[in-house]
């Protein structure tokens, strides 16, 4: 069936159009988009396409007539055309934009890649990926790191800055939080838990009040590595730190940042003064059993337990009356004597050893002493302290006696100049004496009464005096309790 | 009183602004006896004559020259373009002219120049951009772009008040789909100010105009799950109210940036700045962004919402951040 050929409209408002130029006779054959002929109008000239592929059969138009638009022109037979010659993709046509036969991917690039004429060849090389690559660009850059197997740096522990802050605010190593995140990443979150249940504690100046971390049962009896100064096998002071081959058996734990600070202080106050102890047997029968025959009435009209504390604070105060220098600091060449005794009592927590200082002593009676030195262990131990608690100690007392200990041999908490250790009160046999020299075995409660001394401004002689008023005082008590 | 559609509220902002101050003028192609493309101004010319109501021909430069001409005379032009896709047509007016006028001559250009922009209505790449990032690298201009019906009034008031140049993107997507009461009263929303559109403890999401909706939606679903976004509606681009980022950052910690602009040079990467200047040690996580991807807007209705950033990637990208 032929193909009309007619004359387009080409503008909205163009009616008619002339033909200027048949470019085909009939009978030629003619593909389909080849140009046919040309028209004129009033807006534009034009080359006009084949609408088919075949035999032009007829020209019913002759150049130069001008005809409305829509008119039939000519007539194209496309019996030539119905088998083999499928209407093919012009190869060197101007087409209007790349066509898609054949279900090709048109993709529009995004930048132009080749030169503008080979875009009308038709076959783009590579079909430009505008909108996959960016899709690709959409995912997200920022990798989330993977794993733990991934860290290559042991040292360092993964967080962020928010966690990093925290720590620092919080005194916290890091390495000892347990990270939750992504590949074991500390989070906000981890360090927060953290914190709340390990607080830092009371700035004292010296004074861990945090666990340390990893430390067996046994390692609180003799915690107070402070307290006893002892070659404690958790302070070997004279130890170089030597690297040891890590077995497979060994745990290393890293210390946490009060650890570490009593470790420094403990170091520095053996550094700074010069230790000397001087150990003291005390009779304690006659506190005892006042004690004994007291405490009940004593709690009930006051309201505190009466323990032996405020006697050596009692029997302290009077001795350093006598000797002042013992309730001194060394500045530089000078010594400073303090006017007042601000005794620091040394008392033990289930996480460790804090000294809060009971201020101006000397102005105290017995019971005064017992209400602050109780006060103030039931604030340390409900964690209430203040810091100004822990500051300003011109001497202190410490009780190791309480875990069964003979005596020990305490480090002075700097910048003081003495400390005294109460041993453990314990019933032995004595040889005592009478007036008119006799000898006899007697059972009594005895108590060694030790004195951790700076022998840059106290002497042995001062020390031992020193002790044995402290000690002459408890063995003939005859103060008011109150 | 009925609630106000976003077009609304623009129309009602421009007539209060017109009655207000004789200085005022509008200007562009088709406001005035078409009454504009998306009928914003429709009833202007009626009421404040064919010298207050300039229709122009297609001649984005020359309207921006008029208008500029017209501000540094001691009018208040609002030049409106048909859509803010073509701003770039008057390019060298805005950037070179209106935005170093007061800087190089002392000489004020107390204009605003708004028109509709965003996509999501297929409306292909010349009719649905975000230019904005062109502008808000240029000093001397403010760039507003409300989110709401209230703030779109509020802020093309207070726009038209500044004296300083201000170019005011509408998002065409927000016009006739949002709409709220608005109070009877003159009410001026501040330039240079964020808002909080939601608050949460768990991610902030810093974003603009069409997509704060984007976001809100998101926040929806994600607080099923209990998460809760914090969404800040930046409202105005420059100057960026680096205090407002800040805070929210420090509330929440995790960050996604949002908006509808192309992803590379889009004003994404300027707040990830302002945020490690402003709150790097507040980061528990890096901060992501979501935009729309580096090509021009597609036509093709699934191509464009491939494009475009949607709810369920703010909340898979949120879901990440808390895993994190």
């Amino acid at each position: 069936m032929p193909t009309d050929v007619i004359m387009p409209q080409m503008g909205e408002s163009i009616v008619e159009g002339t033909i200027t130029k048949w470019l085909k006779k009939p009978g030629e054959q003619v593909q389909r988009d080849e140009p046919l002929f040309e028209i004129s109008t009033d807006k534009v000239d034009a080359e006009i396409p084949a609408p088919a592929s075949g035999v032009l059969k007829e020209i019913k138009t002759p150049e130069g007539t001008t005809v409305q638009v829509n008119t039939v022109v000519g007539l194209i037979d496309e019996a030539g055309a119905a088998t083999a010659t499928a209407p093919q993709p012009a190869q060197n046509n101007i087409q209007p934009a790349p066509s898609a036969p054949g279900g090709k991917e048109t993709e529009t690039p995004t930048y132009l890649r080749e030169a503008p004429g080979a875009a009308h060849g038709g076959t783009a090389d590579e079909p430009a990926r505008g909108m996959e690559a960016a899709a690709r660009s959409q995912e997200t850059v920022i990798e989330f790191p993977k794993g733990p197997e991934e860290e290559e740096d042991g040292e360092r522990v993964r967080s962020s800055p928010l966690v990093r802050r925290l720590a620092r605010e919080h005194e916290v190593d890091l390495r000892e939080v347990t990270g939750t995140g992504l590949g074991g990443r500390v989070t906000k979150d981890d360090i927060l838990r953290f914190v709340e249940q390990h607080p830092a504690g009371v700035p004292a100046i010296p004074l861990p009040s945090e666990p340390a971390v990893g430390r067996p049962a046994a390692a609180a009896a003799q915690a107070p590595a402070y307290q006893t100064g002892t070659a404690a096998p958790t302070m070997p002071a004279a130890q170089p730190a030597a690297p040891r081959p890590a077995g497979m058996a060994d745990e290393i734990v890293p210390m946490t940042p009060m650890r570490k600070k009593i470790a420094e202080r403990m170091v520095e106050s053996k550094r700074t003064s010069a230790h000397v102890h001087s150990v003291y047997e005390v009779d304690m029968t006659r506190i005892v059993k006042i004690r004994e025959r007291r405490k009940d009435d004593f709690e009930r009209r006051t309201g505190s337990r009466l323990t032996f504390m405020p006697f050596f604070c009692r029997a302290a105060i009077h001795a350093i009356r006598q000797f002042p220098i013992v309730n001194s600091s060394v500045e530089a060449d000078n010594i400073r004597y303090h006017r007042n005794i601000n005794l620091g009592i040394a008392v033990a927590l289930d996480w460790g050893l804090i000294v809060p200082v009971l201020k101006n002593a000397e102005e105290k009676n017995f019971l005064g002493l017992q209400r602050g030195i109780t006060d103030l262990a039931d604030r340390a131990r409900a964690r209430k302290l203040l810091p100004d608690d822990v500051a300003g100690g011109t001497f202190t007392l410490t009780n190791p006696g309480n875990y069964g200990q003979m005596f020990g041999l305490p480090i002075i908490l700097q910048p003081q100049v003495a400390i005294l250790g109460v041993g453990n009160i314990k019933k032995q046999t004595v040889v005592l004496t009478d007036e008119n020299g006799m000898d006899s075995i007697a059972i009594r409660s005895i108590c060694h009464i030790s004195l951790g001394y700076d022998h840059r401004v106290i002497d042995g002689a001062i020390g031992d005096q020193f002790l044995r008023e402290v000690s002459d005082y408890l063995q003939n008590w005859n103060e008011d309790l109150g | 009183m009925a609630p106000t559609t976003y077009l609304e509220a623009i129309r009602q902002g421009l007539w209060e602004e017109m009655e207000r101050d004789a200085r005022v003028f509008c200007i562009g192609e088709d406001i005035g006896i078409y009454g504009g493309a998306f009928q914003v101004t429709e009833g202007f010319i009626n009421h404040f004559g064919p010298q207050r109501v300039i229709d122009t021909p297609i001649a984005e430069s020359a309207i921006v020259g008029a208008a500029f001409g017209a501000a540094l005379t001691g009018m208040r032009p609002v030049a409106e373009f048909q859509f803010m896709d073509f701003l770039p047509c008057a390019f060298n007016q805005i950037t070179n002219m209106v935005a170093k006028a007061h800087y190089r001559w002392g000489a004020p250009a107390p204009l605003v120049i708004r028109g509709p922009s965003g996509g999501g209505v297929h409306g292909g790449p010349f009719h649905s951009q975000n230019p904005e990032a062109y502008f808000t690298h240029t000093p001397g201009l403010k760039v507003v772009c409300p989110a709401t019906a209230y703030d779109a009034k509020g802020l093309i008031k207070a726009a038209i008040r500044d004296p300083n140049p201000v170019i005011f993107f509408e998002h065409k997507f927000l016009y006739r789909r949002i709409k709220e009461e608005l109070p009877p009263e003159d009410y001026l929303v501040p330039l240079g100010q964020a808002r909080v559109a939601r608050s949460g403890g768990d991610i902030s999401v810093i974003t603009y105009a069409a997509m704060v909706h984007t976001a809100l939606e998101a926040a929806e679903e994600l607080a099923k799950e209990g998460i809760e976004l914090e969404v800040l509606d930046l409202r105005t681009l420059l100057p960026l109210d680096r205090q407002a980022i800040a805070d929210t950052v420090k509330r929440t910690n995790r960050v996604i940036v949002l908006h509808e602009d192309v992803r590379t040079g889009g004003i994404a990467g300027e707040i990830m700045a302002v945020i490690n200047e402003e709150a790097f040690e507040w980061l528990d996580a890096p901060v992501v962004r979501l935009t729309a991807l580096d090509t021009p807007v597609p036509f093709s209705p699934p191509l464009e919402e491939h494009f475009l950033p949607k709810a369920s990637d703010v909340v898979r990208e949120a879901r990440r951040l808390m895993a994190y």
